[in-house]
């Protein structure tokens, strides 16, 4: 949450016990660090103290003599050097008594059919505080509820009003849609009517709300008490970040998603589509056996076999969204030189300069703790919210470290959170965004540019140039910015810890180049004597890009894989994991689907590439299988196997490898990349597990082993095992909470909800007591490389076509998940009002966007802040040949009443931005 | 001499004062001192030498209070002053008063207390229901702006000075000064954690004086008359005059001004002309509805700060509601619990909580179902909703005439849970 820098501890004495803490701390926080039970509500790890709920209140003494104290609220003391507390104090635990009391006076304690009941904090708290017996005999408060939209489910009735919902709603990220309304003990929380909470990280209510006023609705129509859930680490795929999750399982469905803790990651935060965007899982459509070209079932060894006689002819296609193993199965199976990325033009270019710039020691890809901790952040044409949610939760605390600096000029202690925010009032640490038009972020950033994708890289490269003059300019035609591009440069310059955020989403390398640009030309201006690394957050596209480019030799691109096969260069094909349409345009990929002899898909659902597939295989989902992948850091970290697929489908590289266990696919991986070479590390050392014992996936408490498969046999059966890891599809084993690293769902003796986790911290907001699992698998290389060239303006004319990224539905299996679905837009392409005006388009009209070899019928999307130049397209679900259209395009109205327009019957309404132009 | 600095102005029989009549009987006089070089210090040194206390109920040394601004140059160039114009205590109607009866004291007040902590804008945040003194006020801005009193430059002191005049949209809470400057911003009038305090980090996270009318209305005298006059004014322990008002069943309830440390006898017979006839006194709450009950045998203290917290009560706001023998103290005590209960601003959990099951429980004694059960969880109330235990002072406000109501009056509520009805009713 703050700046981390070198902790003073002091000592100071709890009921009598001496103990180190950090001196700019409060006592609550130090109390739970020391792992001392302490109950509390309206305190956050990272939201900090505003002393609303009373209920962590302590006593205090003035020194060793005085007897009496005072009742003081722990969260809201500063720790004092010799400070003298007590918790047992019979008034303090009376005090505390009395407020869980007020607490519960209009709770309705309908825990049996409450989603939160055994996990709920105000169960624990309730319980530590010693309130076990009601005794408010009048009538209780009664609020009416509302429709949140399909994520949240709102029970305002079982409301403490501790009011951590709007401080991390609004507050923390900043939403506008949710707000504490009325007073006394009326006080509501909701939006101002009903309707979909319009924020990407409104999830995380479920896990704020200290009680059940905020649940998850996917879980809940499919619910299963805590308890009762197979669970395992996992990691989301849902983007390149990789925050680390918790899915719980139950009779074989995947149930829910919940976070899990990561200090250098996604701390106690994730997005929407991380949290709703996994029930494709559950899909009626999954693939469940391998089939042949005609759609009939075979066997799995006949698959097997089948795919083991064509693959010497076979050139094979990876997959940015399989894991290390699964990639380097097939790499193995097709040999090196046959192997290829499987990565769209615009991504492979991308991620070449990702990867270029990953080695180079100038830079260094800072963390989500580090990324908090920038004090001046360029974010260059990356639509972060989209694309990275998490990184952009992240921008949005970044910019708070001003109001840190104000507080620390008057004193005030950083976890004061009310009164931080109160002394800064709107001022931020500068974040400047180069974008194509209105973004989520514009909240909290200053004035940056607007501009075509090109018109962006052209203003990167002459700030570049503005920072350091040895980066090349491009010809003067930024002179309308040159006045804002002086005072960024100037800001950048100045900055301690500054930062540039660029990513593959963009799909324009030239805005990567000119990212590292700016950052060689802050690294150029560093003192010989401080050269540290500038922060420099390049965003791969999806879960396992790095870890796929990183397999993939680069002159193997999609696009040779593809002219190879058309061009009889290759026999037959083998796609991992990956809709070739996607990827390519539409006419490339049927030419070379069309000229393979025999084409192998291996996926978990059925699209074009399966559809055209001369043999299918069906693989299992990540909550299937364990698996690596490497985040935009280079972090490879390893997702568990949480339950079983019953069906036919095994992890890829079962199918393509010969490798006895998982454990073998790993490091057989290691070993055959040096790039990876580190990728054994992220395997638990299980070494403290007394001979041959597991660590259970089920809590101590689940239930229905006996019962729950007596339907179809009444003898117990027995119990699954996993060869493949360390841990057992049971409730059996040595508990995890022995080792944090392995940790899903924590829990701890009276402390059955999320907030156990401070007891597995070193400290609160620290790492895990025994590190988190994952390794940083990049060696930055010795030798910096210097400044990129400006690219060419080229004389190009039509409107740039540039990829529109919507966290509902750009990331290809969340969009196949029901709840993501009811809040996807349907295709759209963004224009300026210029544009629609120019087309005779308005907001919501079908248009066709035309291109060099194709011309799609989308949803005309009028945004007020768009350049005239450019055109955003997003496909949504919808089989838009988007590579087909080139680089440049042109508009013009489509007529409303064709099978294509009629079609898109999903329209905007879903779309949240601010600079919509509705023209109706 | 002036005795009564604060009303001497006030002839509720006809309009007040305008800008001339105002300067025509020594207005202002601070201000031209200004004009002829008085320092901000100076003002500061005047103040905090006149032992002025805050007349808005904690009584708090005025001039100490405002030495906690930062000054000079390394203090943020942009600092408030406020005044607070809620008046929403129960019982209480003096600054309203001196709002209606003399706007161009208060004005007069404000620039000296903007000057002497170099803020630049000033607020008078005015209670929504009084329409009156809003017109009153408007009224007497515009001629002080007219005057070249307030705006850029005042008098060619290089000191500029806006009022501005803002009225709320209610809620008792809006008296807390911190909870005023939350609603002054436009947010929930949520009480603020202290420290920081608003001398530091106030309105917008600036440098912040919060003062209450009254204490405002005593500068113009302490300027024009200077401090051994004003310390001259009191026959007490503290200095000045204060506004007293009455309010319940005597003669004539009303509100006046009297030297601090005048006997409450004095008040309540000579001004207030003692109980209606064939009614006694019972008790009575000496600083409006956060003060704790004192009895008849107190009525010879003296209105005095320390005199009356010697009784276990406070003096506050000066403003006195009188319990006859006929009045049943159960009700009238839940009376302002609904009160409380109903403005608490639902922020911290034994205030939002706790007063509203307090005040079930008064509904229950009303409607005859009083228990010794509900007494006890009275009682335990009181010491729960404390001082130190809530976020802010408005939940210990209750449990002062909850605490001594119980304390005095046991016996009534003892009748209403063994008649099961409220014995005052016929």
């Amino acid at each position: 949450m703050t700046i981390m820098t070198e902790k003073t501890k002091v000592e100071i004495i709890i009921d009598d016990v001496a103990y180190q803490v950090n001196a700019d701390s409060n006592l609550l926080q130090e109390c739970l660090s020391l792992g001392l039970d302490l109950p509390y509500f309206c305190w956050h790890p990272c939201m900090g103290s505003v002393g609303a709920c009373r209920q962590c209140a302590v006593k205090q003494y003035r020194n060793e003599d005085d007897r009496d104290g005072l009742l003081t609220m722990a969260c809201m003391t500063p720790v004092q050097p010799g400070a003298r507390i007590s918790i047992a104090d019979p008034q303090a635990v009376d005090f505390r008594a009395g407020v869980i009391e007020s607490l519960m006076i209009s709770h309705p304690h309908d825990c049996p059919v409450c989603e939160e009941g055994g996990e709920c904090h105000l169960q624990d708290m309730t319980l530590m505080s010693g309130h076990n017996y009601r005794r408010y005999d009048k009538k209780k408060v009664t609020h009416r509820n509302q429709y949140l939209g399909p994520f949240i489910n709102h029970e305002m009735n079982r409301c403490i009003t501790c009011y951590r919902c709007v401080r991390f709603y609004s507050e923390y990220a900043g939403g506008v849609d949710l707000a504490a309304q009325a007073a006394h003990h009326h006080t509501y929380f909701g939006r101002h009517e009903e309707g979909a909470l319009e924020s990407e990280f409104s999830g995380n209510l479920v896990e704020v709300c200290p009680t059940g006023v905020f649940t998850d609705r996917v879980f809940s129509e499919n619910y299963t008490r805590k308890w009762d859930l197979q669970t395992a680490p996992s990691i989301c795929t849902g983007c390149g970040v990789g925050c680390n999750t918790a899915p719980g399982e139950r009779y074989g469905e995947l149930r829910r998603i919940v976070n899990r803790y990561h200090g250098e990651l996604n701390g106690y935060f994730i997005c929407d589509r991380g949290r709703f965007g996994t029930g494709y899982v559950n899909h009626a459509e999954r693939l469940q056996q391998p089939r042949d070209g005609e759609g009939n079932a075979l066997t799995a060894d006949a698959a097997a076999a089948r795919l083991r006689e064509i693959a010497g002819r076979a050139i094979a296609i990876g997959s940015p969204r399989a894991g290390n193993e699964a990639n380097h199965a097939l790499r193995k199976l097709v040999g090196e030189a046959n192997f290829h990325a499987g990565f769209s033009a615009a991504e492979q270019a991308c991620m070449d300069e990702i990867a270029a710039l990953a080695a180079d020691p100038a830079f260094h890809n800072p963390s989500i703790r580090e990324i908090e901790q920038a004090d001046a952040v360029l974010v260059l044409g990356e639509d972060v919210t989209n694309t990275a949610p998490r990184i952009a939760l992240a921008l949005r605390q970044s910019v708070r470290n001003r109001a840190f600096e104000l507080a620390d000029s008057a004193r005030i202690p950083h976890w004061q959170d009310a009164a931080v925010r109160e002394i800064a009032q709107h001022e931020r640490s500068p974040l400047y965004l180069f974008a194509s038009g209105a973004t989520r972020l514009d909240d909290v950033a200053e004035a940056g540019v607007i501009d075509t994708p090109s018109g962006l890289a052209r203003n990167a490269f002459a700030l570049a140039h503005r920072i350091h003059a040895d980066a090349p300019a491009p010809s003067g035609d930024e002179e309308e910015n040159a006045a804002r591009l002086a005072k960024i440069a100037e800001q950048l310059s100045a900055a301690r810890r500054p930062l540039i955020v660029a990513g593959a989403g963009s799909g324009h390398a030239d805005l990567i180049r000119a990212a590292g640009n700016i950052a060689r030309a802050l690294h150029k201006r560093r003192g010989n004597g401080e050269r540290k690394p500038v922060d420099l957050c390049l965003l791969a596209g999806e879960v396992n890009s790095l870890g796929l480019h990183l397999l993939a030799s680069p002159e193997n691109s999609l696009a040779a894989a593809l002219d190879k096969l058309a061009n009889g260069g290759a026999e037959n094909l083998i796609v991992l994991e990956n809709d070739l349409y996607r990827r390519a345009s539409h006419a490339l990929v049927d030419a070379a689907l069309n000229a393979a002899k025999t084409t192998v898909a291996l996926d978990l659902l059925p699209n074009r590439t399966t559809a055209k597939a001369d043999l299918v295989l069906p693989v299992t989902a990540f909550s299937e299988q364990q698996a690596t992948y490497v985040n935009y850091e280079g972090r490879a970290q390893l997702a568990w196997q949480v339950h079983r697929n019953h069906s036919a489908a095994r992890p890829a590289w079962q199918w393509t490898g010969d490798f006895a266990h998982f454990r073998e696919a790993l490091t057989d991986c290691a070993a055959s990349a040096p790039a990876m070479a580190r990728l054994a590390e992220v395997l638990p050392d299980t070494s403290h597990l007394p001979g041959g014992s597991k660590l259970p996936r089920q809590p101590e408490r689940y239930s229905g082993r006996t019962a729950m498969k007596a339907n179809l046999d009444v003898h117990e059966p027995k119990q699954a095992q996993d060869p493949d890891s360390a841990l057992a599809f049971s409730m059996e084993g040595v508990p995890v909470r022995r080792d944090a690293t392995l940790l899903a769902s924590p829990w701890a003796p009276q402390w059955n909800s999320n907030q156990s986790i401070s007891k597995f911290q070193d400290e609160i907001n620290g790492p895990l007591r025994h590190g988190h699992g994952g390794a940083l698998l990049l060696e930055r290389g010795t030798g910096g490389a210097g400044f990129y060239p400006v690219p060419n303006a080229g004389g190009a004319t039509g409107i740039e076509l540039t990829p529109a990224r919507q966290i509902f539905g750009s990331e290809e299996l969340s969009a196949r998940s029901e709840a993501i679905r009811k809040r996807m837009t349907d295709a759209y392409v963004a224009i300026s009002p210029e544009l629609a005006a120019e087309h005779g388009l308005s907001h919501g009209a079908a248009v066709s966007v035309q291109g060099e070899d194709a011309s799609v019928t989308v949803l005309a999307c009028v945004r007020g802040s768009m350049p005239s130049g450019v055109a955003a397209l997003h496909a949504s679900d919808r089989e838009i040949d988007f590579h087909g259209l080139g680089a440049r395009v042109s508009l013009a109205p489509a007529a409303g009443d064709t099978p294509a327009a009629r079609a898109l019957d999903r329209g905007l309404g879903e779309l949240i931005v601010s600079d919509l132009a509705r023209g109706d | 001499m002036v005795s009564n600095p604060l009303t001497r102005n006030i002839d509720l029989s006809r309009q007040p004062f305008d800008l001339a009549a105002y300067e025509a009987v020594d207005g202002y006089r601070g201000l031209r001192e200004i004009a002829r070089g008085l320092e901000p210090s100076d003002v500061l040194d005047k103040v905090r030498d006149s032992g002025l206390k805050g007349r808005g109920g904690a009584g708090f040394p005025t001039g100490l209070k405002w030495s906690f601004v930062p000054m000079g140059d390394d203090a943020p160039k942009q600092k408030y002053f406020v005044v607070n114009a809620d008046e929403m205590e129960p019982g209480t109607f003096k600054d309203r008063l001196l709002m209606e009866g003399d706007p161009h004291l208060l004005i007069d007040g404000m620039i000296i207390a903007s000057y002497a902590i170099q803020a630049n804008t000033a607020y008078i945040f005015l209670r929504g229901e009084y329409t009156e003194s809003e017109r009153i006020l408007r009224k007497a801005l515009a001629e002080a702006h007219e005057r070249g009193y307030l705006g850029n430059n005042i008098l060619d002191t290089g000191f500029d000075l806006d009022i501005i005049l803002h009225t709320s949209a209610g809620r008792y809470i809006c008296g807390e000064e911190t909870a005023l400057l939350n609603a002054l911003e436009g947010r929930r009038a949520n009480p603020r954690a202290k420290p920081p305090f608003p001398q530091v980090s106030g309105l917008w996270g600036k440098p912040t004086i919060v003062n209450n009318v009254e204490t405002i209305c005593n500068l113009p005298g302490i300027m024009a008359w200077g401090n051994d006059w004003y310390r001259g004014l009191t026959k007490g322990n503290d200095h000045g005059t204060k506004l007293f008002g009455v309010s319940g069943k005597v003669r004539s309830p009303g509100c006046w001004e009297l030297p601090l440390g005048t006997p409450i006898r004095e008040l309540m017979e000579v001004y207030a002309g003692g109980m209606r006839d064939g009614l006694e006194l019972k008790g009575f709450l000496p600083g409006g509805g956060s003060t704790d009950f004192m009895l008849p045998e107190h009525l010879d203290l003296n209105l005095d700060y320390d005199d009356i917290a010697g009784a276990g009560s406070r003096l506050a706001t000066g403003t006195m509601i009188v319990l006859d023998n006929q009045t049943c103290p159960v009700g009238m005590i839940g009376n302002l619990m609904t009160f409380f209960s109903h403005e608490s601003c639902g922020y911290c959990t034994p205030c939002r909580d706790g007063l509203p099951w307090v005040d079930e429980i008064f509904r229950a004694f009303e409607a005859g179902k009083g228990s010794h059960r509900d007494l006890a969880i009275l009682e335990e109330h009181v010491d729960y909703l404390g001082p130190g235990k809530t976020f802010c002072a408005l939940a210990p406000g209750a449990t002062a005439p909850l605490g001594s109501g119980l304390r005095y009056f046991r016996e009534d509520f003892e009748r209403h849970i063994s008649e099961q009805r409220c014995p005052y009713r016929q």
